[in-house]
């Protein structure tokens, strides 16, 4: 076996680690004065992993293709996604440069750990194996755990790192205390091993079982969903704005995908038992999310239970456990990443009198400080609470639509009526933001990256509808190949 | 020439309405003016064409409704009635639009008030050239609303608003009525264009239908069905109330719903389906002891009224009584005879009560009135010649129809016929009575108003004067000018196909023969009433009070307009306030939105305070729940596979 088509399918994913070091090695030579050139080439590097990893599939076509000894496998999912990932954590790039400028966190070691985290969410997503699997894991979270902490004067800020850290190492362990298990029992860590043993549709043994379960509550604690989403609303509100803007998306998506493919592939001979599982998930994560929120003040915390919420919508298509379902939370997750980016990016725009406010109510009466602003908000709030014409209501749609079709009413039923719930607080911002007395306006000015990310945001929420079909398509043709027949 | 004289006014309203920021008080005023005036000369030509020189036509427009077998036109059908409608209406219409330039002058809201004027024109003339029954609903509903909104044109009086939902609601009532006649027209002709219903009518005279469990006869059914709504329209007995509460609207607007644009809808109905009503002799007799007892009822509550709009308004109710029994005993022609004779001089005498008021500073009170007379004579000259034709007294135009109509009833020779002849000329009598006593109160006599009031007194402008010559012109020689052709010799001619009189029952050729007695009856009441009048409120000023304090009882039962009101007010407004309250507060309130919205916010909140209760911040609380999780999930899984 040559060593050289094997590493071809894994290029991008070692571009993007070997950019991340040669990075590092760049900001710790230059120093301080090099912060905005290290971003941009991190910008730039991650432009170049997304032609690298589009340009096959664009030239060729992507086809299944497991490398690195059953290690990786490269299939439209993982392309898909991983894109969805690298375009996520480039916009969070750009809103964040300002930000950390600003509150004077800019340290050359951040763009720098966003392309290792996106790295390892990568590897995430390409996995094939259980130890591939925690390996890519792994890697996102201990950057991420750096990053939350990474205003590390703010004592909010360490805290966030800090709680974060011991409860993902604490999920760590549980998903690897699963993952021994199913290799106790099954005999093996590979993904295509599994579902050859499972694909008969026998019933798995308790050791197998309790397996299956720590992974997935270890993958739970990932997507942040009930009950294990509590780190949640500490870390997004603790940590700097723009990490939590990429906590909110690049992460969410890998973890997703991730459950998605270790659902479907090795354990899906399994669906049956742990369809109920994945449906009170949802349950419980739609419906804490959306009472939940009501009580917030702080618009990061609120987002928090926001993205607590969408994951629980998400999830409704893997209950539905059908291609429909795969294709619902695929473009239930490309629409999200745009929604929570643009509303992000407002949130950065929040700063009064040289500090940042997280009130929900500092935002009243944004329409006549700063119309254009409101305006934006308004369409990402909209869209959040699922309002046609705009994109987030076809992204809930999708997974409803997916969830009665596959025989679950009563999920898509508690899916509409959370989101109902769902709406009044998203509602309550747009109507402070238009109908209530005018606070002071915010300091000028957002800056280009800002004002480009929330205008190109909220062009794509708005006119989905106009031109819905390359998502759509690309997401059916993912969805297809993961059911074969 | 025939559609702008019907859509001149609603393209005005149109500007006036939407324009009327932008063109000013004048534009709308101007605009208004000269298209109502324009549509009056194109009225009289077209009365000319239609109803003199005989080319009565259809003028198709498109179609409205083309579902299943309902298939509805818009089309205006213009026929000798229709076109005397017209003329009547554009003319009087147009007089009240000029007179509104005065008379609203000081009003903030003038292009408003003339857009309102001019639709409330174009919907009557769309009822009356109505080609089937929905229009003629269209026309119907139109003008309900309009009155609706013009009687509460002060908006920000209370009163004003009620009296324009009183208006509605009663409206309502006969509407009801009228849908389902409607209905029944479909039900048993199978179409709504007049010309089929009209054709099938002899055939259908002895069907029946069943009608609230029993087999009643088809046609019958139809005609008092239909009649409820024109009885709501034209304020007859029982549905009467809304009219006198209509006062609140400004005078013009009275002018124009008490002459020519809305409570003789009712009466044109009849006449424009006298081809259904002649089949029908109950509904017939019905219509005659409603409309003889409308004249006598309404008569008796003028005398004690001491508002002066509001004995005219009465006035109105009581004329349009005897409408009513003139069709009820087929006399078509006498009643849109009548119809438009009053139309000029209800129209003169509301006008000159607005100019009255005008010149009191808005007082109505006609006890607070008096001794006018010499400081605005021409008002007052005005006034005569519309009481002149309103009791009847040769040779105004009131003298002419109104006998007519009395020696027709006579004619009829039946019982119904009889009651409504007495008390038409009881009636003749209460009308003169009331119209002088109003005379005498208001000019002749001391002043009994404030220095301050009669210091402002004045003489309206010409701008409304003059449109009040050209009504009493109108109350002088119409009687005259007409008789020949709507009720005369003439007439058979003049009518054509548009009003059917079955053999048996023209009882205007009978009126000719009448005794002389009977004839002249009415005429003699009406002197006599004028004569009493004279006495009671001029010689000896004492009477009044003193017969008020003898006849007590039914000096109040007058006054309180027979407790009608108070009537309604227990039997039918209380129950339904007290329903409404209860279904409100406690069905809507607080089981729908106790249980429904504001019980769902309440536990939502309160969820959401339990849920973020939760988030206490401490690791090894997070950590717990996370370990539960994994135990709930382990458990549900180990035992699901047990069981």
């Amino acid at each position: 076996m040559t060593a050289a088509p094997d590493f071809l399918p894994v290029l991008p994913e070692m571009f993007l680690g070997a950019s991340g070091m040669v990075l590092l090695i760049v900001g710790a030579y230059a120093g301080a004065r090099a912060i905005r050139a290290v971003t941009w080439l991190a910008v730039l590097a991650l432009a170049a992993t997304a032609a690298i990893l589009l340009y096959p599939a664009w030239t060729a076509g992507v086809t299944r293709q497991v490398s690195l000894f059953g290690m990786f496998v490269t299939d439209g999912l993982g392309v898909f996604t991983q894109t969805l990932v690298i375009i996520g954590s480039l916009l969070s790039l750009l809103i964040a440069m300002r930000f950390n400028e600003r509150e004077g966190i800019a340290r050359f070691e951040f763009p720098v750990l966003v392309l290792i985290a996106t790295a390892g969410m990568m590897m995430m997503i390409a996995a094939n194996d259980l130890i591939a699997l925690y390996l890519g894991l792994e890697l996102q979270s201990l950057a991420l755990y750096v990053l939350a902490a990474f205003a590390r004067d703010d004592v909010r800020s360490t805290e966030a790192g800090l709680k974060y850290f011991v409860l993902g190492a604490v999920a760590s362990g549980m998903l690897l205390f699963g993952a021994s298990m199913v290799y106790g029992f099954a005999g093996t860590t590979s993904f295509d091993g599994l579902a050859k043993l499972f694909a008969g549709g026998g019933a798995a043994g308790v050791g197998l079982i309790t397996g299956i379960v720590f992974i997935s509550v270890g993958l739970a604690f990932k997507v942040s969903a009930v009950p294990f989403h509590m780190w949640t609303p500490d870390v997004y509100e603790g940590a700097p704005t723009p990490v939590t803007a990429f906590f909110s998306i690049a992460p969410k998506i890998a973890a997703l995908t991730l459950f998605l493919r270790v659902m479907l592939q090795p354990f899906g001979g399994l669906f049956g038992d742990w369809q109920q599982i994945i449906w009170a998930i949802s349950v419980a994560s739609m419906a804490w999310g959306a009472f939940a929120a009501i009580a917030q003040r702080n618009i990061k915390r609120l987002m928090a239970y926001s993205s607590i919420g969408h994951v629980g919508y998400a999830l409704i298509g893997l209950a539905a456990g059908t291609a429909a379902g795969v294709r619902g939370v695929l473009v239930y997750i490309a629409i999200y990443l745009f929604m929570n980016v643009g509303t992000f990016a407002g949130i950065l725009c929040m700063r009064r009198n040289g500090k940042m406010v997280e009130g929900i109510d500092d935002l009243a009466g944004l329409s006549r400080t700063h119309p254009a602003l409101a305006l934006a908000l308004a369409i990402f709030m909209f869209s959040l609470a699922g309002i046609p014409p705009l994109a987030g209501f076809f992204g809930k749609l999708y997974v409803f639509m997916a969830a009665i079709d596959a025989g679950l009413p009563v999920l898509a039923v508690i899916g509409v009526l959370t989101s109902v719930v769902g709406a009044y607080y998203y509602l309550r911002i747009v109507k402070l933001m238009y109908f209530d007395e005018a606070q002071g306006a915010f300091d000028r000015p957002f800056g280009g990256e800002v004002a480009a990310v929330l205008l190109v945001c909220a062009v794509a929420i708005l006119f989905f509808i106009a031109w819905p079909g390359p998502l759509l398509n690309g997401a059916d043709a993912v969805a297809a190949t993961l059911f074969p027949g | 020439m025939h559609v702008a004289a019907v859509f001149l006014p609603l393209i005005a309203a149109f500007i006036a309405g939407f324009f009327g920021r932008w063109i000013g008080d004048r534009g709308a005023q101007l605009v208004t003016c000269l298209a109502l005036v324009a549509a009056a000369v194109l009225g009289a030509i077209v009365f000319w064409s239609v109803a003199i020189v005989g080319h009565a036509r259809t003028i198709d427009l498109l179609t409205w409704i083309d579902a299943g077998d309902l298939r509805v036109r818009w089309a205006l059908r213009y026929d000798t009635l229709s076109a005397v409608m017209v003329a009547a209406v554009t003319l009087v219409s147009a007089m009240v639009h000029i007179y509104s330039v005065g008379y609203m002058a000081h009003d903030k809201s003038v292009p408003r008030f003339m857009s309102y004027l001019s639709l409330f024109t174009f919907f009557m003339l769309m009822l009356v050239t109505a080609d089937n029954f929905v229009q003629l609903f269209f026309g119907w509903e139109g003008v309900g609303l309009m009155s609706y909104l013009l009687i509460g044109f002060w908006y920000d009086r209370p009163s004003a608003n009620a009296a324009a939902i009183k208006a509605f609601i009663v409206n309502r009532i006969g509407d009801f009525g009228f849908a389902l006649g409607i209905f029944a027209v479909y039900l048993i002709f199978g179409s709504l264009q007049f010309d089929t219903v009209f054709a099938a009518a002899p055939d259908v005279a002895h069907n029946t239908i069943p009608f609230l469990g029993h087999q009643v006869d088809a046609i019958t059914v139809t005609c008092i069905l239909l009649f409820i709504g024109a009885m709501g329209k034209s304020a007859q007995l029982g549905l009467h109330t809304w009219l006198p509460d209509a006062m609140e609207g400004p005078t013009p607007v009275s002018a124009l719903i008490h002459a020519a644009t809305m409570v003789t809808a009712g009466v044109f109905m009849l006449a424009r389906l006298s081809p259904l009503f002649e089949y029908s002799p109950t509904a017939l007799a019905v219509v005659v002891v409603i409309g003889g007892s409308t004249a006598m009822f309404a008569a008796t509550i003028g005398m004690a009224q001491n508002d002066i709009k509001r004995v005219i308004a009465y006035s109105t109710c009581s004329q349009l009584g005897y409408m009513f029994f003139a069709a009820g005993v087929s006399a078509y022609g006498a009643a849109i005879f009548h119809l438009v004779t009053h139309a000029f001089f209800k129209a003169l005498l509301f006008l000159a009560a607005g100019s009255v008021i005008h010149a009191m500073s808005g007082e109505q009170d006609m006890r607070k009135m008096g001794g006018l007379r010499t400081l605005i004579p021409a008002t007052y000259l005005l006034m005569w010649v519309g009481s002149l034709a309103l009791a009847g007294i040769w040779p105004f135009a009131g003298y002419y129809s109104k006998d007519v109509i009395i020696e027709a009833a006579w004619a009829s020779g039946t019982g119904v016929g009889h009651y409504a002849y007495w008390l038409g000329v009881f009636a003749a009598f209460l009308t003169a009575f009331y119209s002088w006593r109003l005379i005498f109160l208001t000019f002749h006599g001391k002043p009994r108003a404030s220095k301050e009031v009669m210091a402002h007194v004045h003489e309206s402008p010409p701008v409304m004067i003059l449109p009040l010559l050209v009504l009493a012109a109108g109350a002088l020689f119409a009687g005259m000018a007409g008789y020949h052709w709507f009720v005369g010799e003439g007439r058979d001619a003049f009518w054509g196909d548009s009003i059917l009189v079955l053999p048996g029952h023209d009882n205007l050729a009978g009126a000719e023969t009448v005794p002389f007695w009977a004839a002249k009856l009415p005429l003699a009441m009406g002197l006599g009433g004028i004569f009493v009048a004279w006495i009671a409120y001029v010689v000896e000023t004492g009477i009044p009070a003193l017969t008020a304090r003898w006849l007590r009882p039914v000096y109040l039962l007058f006054l309180n307009k027979w407790y009608f009101d108070e009537l309604y007010d227990a039997i039918i407004v209380r129950p339904a306030m007290w329903l409404g309250i209860r279904l409100w507060k406690d069905g809507d309130g607080a089981v729908i939105d106790g249980l429904g919205p504001d019980g769902f916010a309440k536990v939502t909140r309160g969820m959401a305070a339990v849920l973020s209760r939760f988030q206490t911040g401490y690791l090894y609380h997070y950590v717990f729940a996370m370990f539960v999780g994994a135990v709930v999930l382990v458990s549900w899984y180990v035992l699901r596979q047990a069981g």
